[in-house]
């Protein structure tokens, strides 16, 4: 894809996909950053039974795809990251997520020609209330560029 | 003692085990991100790198638990941002820390902020960023 082709994405959303927090994807994923904090783990420690999320959790879920938008991940950098918390989430939840690009923009470094993408992804409740925000900066690089 | 997110102070910090190639695989596995850079060598030297490479997003979870294990039930993580700055290849031992840079009391919570960071042993800063979290005020010195 060239610059134009992302600047035509812009301002385009996926359709929200719903997705469930399950407790053994929680157990998973803290066990794979190696965070064995037991609010991660020990369902017993709240009379409700749920885990919380970790912080980066939401990076497990499903957010759909821009239409339009598809091109390899080979040669992707992830330049930056944000969250925003309003809810935590926790086991249990059903949550639909969706992603949005941004802005897109153009530099040029000691690499060639480099395309900023900025992505918003929220994660909201079926009461469309926000539980979460986060932003993705990702450059892409041409693979003709050498390194 | 609990910490007092006192101004200009310093976060206790937090290393974590090297990063391990099991852990890669792992976090893969965990997050759905199968990008074959942090998981199999010939396709990392394919894309220009030397080999594998961990998910800036694991780096940036060691951050996330140096944020929630100062945290406990003191307060809650309320916004973060990291700048991914350099590559964490596998045997990496990964440090986290940060210092407090801002307070704002807001009646019975106060907001601070941090300046964030993760360094591998040899000092490469590979994550620096800023974190706001809401402290109770009664917690706070």
């Amino acid at each position: 894809m060239t610059f134009e082709d992302f600047r035509r994405s812009m301002g385009h959303s996926s359709r929200p996909v719903r997705n469930e927090i399950e407790k053994g994807a929680i157990r998973r994923f803290a066990a794979a950053i190696g965070d064995f904090n037991p609010r991660y783990h020990d369902d017993s420690r709240r009379s409700d039974g749920r885990l919380l999320a970790p912080p980066t959790f939401s990076r497990t879920f499903e957010y759909g795809s821009i239409e339009g938008l598809t091109f390899a991940r080979e040669g992707l950098i992830h330049g930056e990251q944000s969250f925003t918390y309003y809810e935590p989430l926790y086991s249990g939840m059903t949550v639909f997520c969706s992603t949005t690009l941004r802005d897109v923009y153009e530099r040029v470094g000691s690499l060639g020609a480099m395309i900023f993408l900025v992505y918003g992804q929220e994660v909201r409740n079926a009461d469309g209330d926000l539980l979460e925000e986060s932003t993705s900066v990702i450059i892409f690089r041409d693979k003709e560029v050498a390194l | 003692m609990a910490f007092s997110f006192a101004l200009h102070e310093e976060l206790p910090t937090l290393t974590k085990p090297p990063v391990s190639r099991i852990q890669l695989v792992q976090y893969a596995g965990a997050s759905g991100d199968f990008n074959p850079i942090h998981t199999v060598d010939e396709e990392a030297i394919a894309s220009g790198l030397p080999g594998v490479i961990a998910h800036g997003m694991l780096t940036m979870a060691f951050v996330g638990q140096l944020l929630t294990d100062l945290l406990g039930e003191q307060g809650t993580l309320r916004h973060w941002q990291v700048r991914f700055r350099g590559m964490v290849f596998p045997g990496d031992e990964i440090t986290c820390g940060g210092r407090v840079k801002e307070r704002a009391e807001e009646g019975a919570v106060t907001r601070v902020v941090c300046d964030v960071f993760a360094r591998t042993r040899d000092e490469r800063v590979v994550i620096a960023g800023e974190a706001t979290l809401m402290v109770a005020t009664q917690d706070v010195s």
